[in-house]
C-alpha cells in the first residue's frame, strides 16, 4: 500500500500535468462539439434540403471513421497542406469534429421525441425555423437528450486518451512515461483509472440533477 | 356577414401526396368577415385544404392569395403571412413547456416584437374573454381539453390575425366540453372574424356559418348557405354524407 501511494506522490507533477491536459481537452472539445453538434443537428431537421444533406453526410462520414484516423488526418495530413497547428489544438479539433457527429444524432433523436404539433403550432404563429427550434422544440427535447448526451460526453472523456498517441501529454500518455521511469504498471494504471472515475463523477451527478429537475417540470 | 371583398382566394388548387390526389382543382373564395364551414367524409382533404391556406402544406398546382397577395414560398414573408392567419388544431398543440399566459404572449413578443408588458396585458384580456384568466400561470397539461382549446384560440387571437382557420377544433373533446369552445367561436364569428372552420358540428354550421362547403375525394362538391345545404343537398355524395351524420 505504501508502494502504491508512493507511485502517486513521487510522480505527482506528471499525474497533475497529464490530468490537467485531459480536463482541458475535455472542456474545450466538449463545448466545441456541443456547439457544432447542435448546429449539425439543426441542419438535419431544417427545411432546406442542402443543409439536411450536408448534416447527414457529415454524420455518416465521421461516425464511421475510427477516431485515430481523424487524429491522424489532423496531425499528419493537414500540416502537409501548409496549415500548421500545434498538437494540442489539433487534438481538440479532432475530438470536436468526431464527437459532434454523435451529439448531432442525440439532438436529432431528441427533436424527434417532441410532438410534431408543437413545431407546427409555432410555425403557424409565424415563427422562423430558428425560433421554432430554440424556443419550442429544443427546450422540450432536452429532457430526452440528457442521458444519451452524457454517454457521448463520457465516451469523449475516455477518447481524450487517444491524443497520447499524437504527442499530447494527457492522462493516457502517463503510462509510457512511467514505464521509462521503471514504475510498476499495475499501480500506475490503477491510479489513472481512479483519476478518470473522479472526472466522470461530476458528469454523473449533473445527469442525475438534470433528470430530476426536468422530471417535475414540463 | 359577407362583404364581397375576398380575403382568401384559392384558384385551381391541386395537391398530391404521392399518387394520392388530395386536393383536386379546388377553387374557393372567402370574403372578409365571412364564416365558411367545410364538411365532408374522412380523408376528403379538409385538413389539407385548411393547412394549405397558411402553407403548412405546400400545394402542387394553382394559386392561393391572401389579402390580395399570393402566398409567399418561404422565409420571412411566409412567416409574416402565417402571423396574420390564426390556426387552431384538433389536438390544441399548446406549448407544453410554457404557462398558459406565456403560450398567449410568446407569438406577439417573439414574432411581432411587442413589448412584453403590452403583450401580457392583451394576453390576460384574451384569456379573460375565453374564460381562462384565473388559470394564467398553470401549464397546459393541468387544464381540461376544452380549456386548452380555448387557450389555443386566445393564442391565435393574440396575433390579431386577419383570418382564423379551425381544423376540427372540437373533435378531440369530451362531449360536455364541446359547447364552451363553440361558444367562443360563435362569438368570434359575430364579431366579424373571417373564419374557415372544418367541423362536423352541424349546430355551429347552421347558426354561425355564412356558407357550407362540402368536400369529397379532394373535390369541392357543393357549396350553399347552411339552411339550404342541410334542407336540400344537391349532390348524391352530400345527401349520403348528411344522412349518415344526421341519423346518429
Ligand atoms: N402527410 C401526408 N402524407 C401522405 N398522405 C397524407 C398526408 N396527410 C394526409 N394524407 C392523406 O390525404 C388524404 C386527405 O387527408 P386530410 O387530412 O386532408 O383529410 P380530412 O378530410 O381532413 O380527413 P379527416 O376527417 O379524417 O380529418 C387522406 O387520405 C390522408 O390519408
Ligand atoms: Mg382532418
Amino acid at each position: 500500500m505504501g508502494e502504491f501511494l508512493r507511485v502517486l506522490t513521487d510522480n505527482a507533477s506528471l499525474f497533475r500535468d497529464g490530468f490537467i491536459n485531459t480536463v482541458k481537452l475535455f472542456l474545450i472539445a466538449g463545448v466545441g462539439s456541443l456547439v457544432l453538434g447542435t448546429l449539425l443537428g439543426a441542419m438535419r431537421v431544417s427545411p432546406i434540403p442542402a443543409l439536411r444533406a450536408f448534416g447527414a453526410t457529415y454524420v455518416n462520414l465521421i461516425r464511421n471513421t475510427p477516431l485515430t484516423l481523424v487524429f491522424a488526418f489532423l496531425v499528419f495530413a493537414v500540416p502537409k497542406l501548409d496549415v500548421n497547428i500545434d498538437y494540442f489544438p489539433s487534438a481538440c479539433i479532432a475530438l470536436t469534429v468526431y464527437t459532434s457527429a454523435f451529439i448531432c444524432e442525440v439532438v436529432r433523436s431528441g427533436v424527434n421525441t417532441v410532438a410534431t404539433g408543437q413545431a407546427e403550432a409555432a410555425r403557424a404563429l409565424g415563427m422562423t425555423f430558428a425560433q421554432v427550434l430554440t424556443l419550442i422544440v429544443l427546450p422540450q427535447a432536452l429532457r430526452a437528450m440528457v442521458p444519451p448526451l452524457m454517454s457521448v460526453l463520457i465516451a469523449m472523456l475516455k477518447n481524450t486518451t487517444i491524443a497520447a498517441g499524437f504527442s499530447v501529454l494527457e492522462a493516457g500518455a502517463i503510462p509510457a512515461y512511467m514505464a521509462e521511469r521503471g514504475e510498476p504498471q499495475f499501480a500506475v494504471l490503477t491510479w489513472i483509472v481512479i483519476g478518470f472515475l473522479i472526472l466522470i463523477l461530476p458528469l454523473v451527478v449533473l445527469q442525475r440533477f438534470l433528470e430530476r429537475k426536468w422530471a417535475v417540470a414540463r | 356577414m359577407t362583404t364581397g371583398d375576398p380575403l382568401i382566394v384559392l384558384d385551381g388548387v391541386h395537391k398530391w401526396f404521392g399518387p394520392l390526389h388530395v386536393l383536386d382543382d379546388v377553387s374557393l373564395s372567402v370574403d372578409r368577415g365571412e364564416v365558411v364551414v367545410v364538411i365532408g367524409p374522412s380523408g376528403s382533404g379538409k385538413s389539407t385544404l385548411c393547412r394549405a391556406i397558411n402553407r403548412l402544406e405546400p400545394i402542387n398546382e394553382g394559386t392561393i392569395t391572401f389579402d390580395g397577395q399570393p402566398l409567399p414560398a418561404e422565409g420571412k414573408p411566409l412567416a409574416k403571412l402565417r402571423s396574420e392567419v390564426g390556426m387552431v388544431f384538433q389536438s390544441f398543440n399548446l406549448f407544453a413547456h410554457k404557462t398558459i399566459l406565456e403560450n398567449v404572449t410568446l407569438g406577439p413578443v417573439k414574432v411581432r416584437k411587442e413589448k412584453p408588458a403590452a403583450a401580457r396585458e392583451r394576453g390576460l384580456a384574451l384569456l379573460d374573454r375565453v374564460g381562462i384568466a384565473n388559470q394564467a400561470d398553470k401549464y397546459p397539461a393541468q387544464l381540461s381539453g376544452g380549456q386548452q382549446q380555448r387557450v389555443a384560440i386566445a393564442r391565435a387571437l393574440a396575433m390579431q390575425p386577419k383570418a382564423m382557420l379551425f381544423d376540427e377544433p372540437t373533435s378531440a373533446l369530451d362531449p360536455e366540453m364541446v359547447g364552451e369552445v363553440l361558444d367562443v367561436m360563435t362569438s368570434l364569428a359575430r364579431d366579424g372574424m373571417t373564419m374557415v372552420v372544418v367541423t362536423h358540428e352541424m349546430g355551429f354550421a347552421r347558426h354561425a356559418a355564412n356558407r357550407v362547403v362540402f368536400m369529397a375525394d379532394g373535390k369541392l362538391v357543393e357549396e350553399a348557405a347552411p339552411a339550404e345545404f342541410f334542407a336540400n343537398p344537391r349532390s348524391d355524395r352530400a345527401k349520403d354524407f348528411l344522412s349518415k351524420i344526421l341519423t346518429h
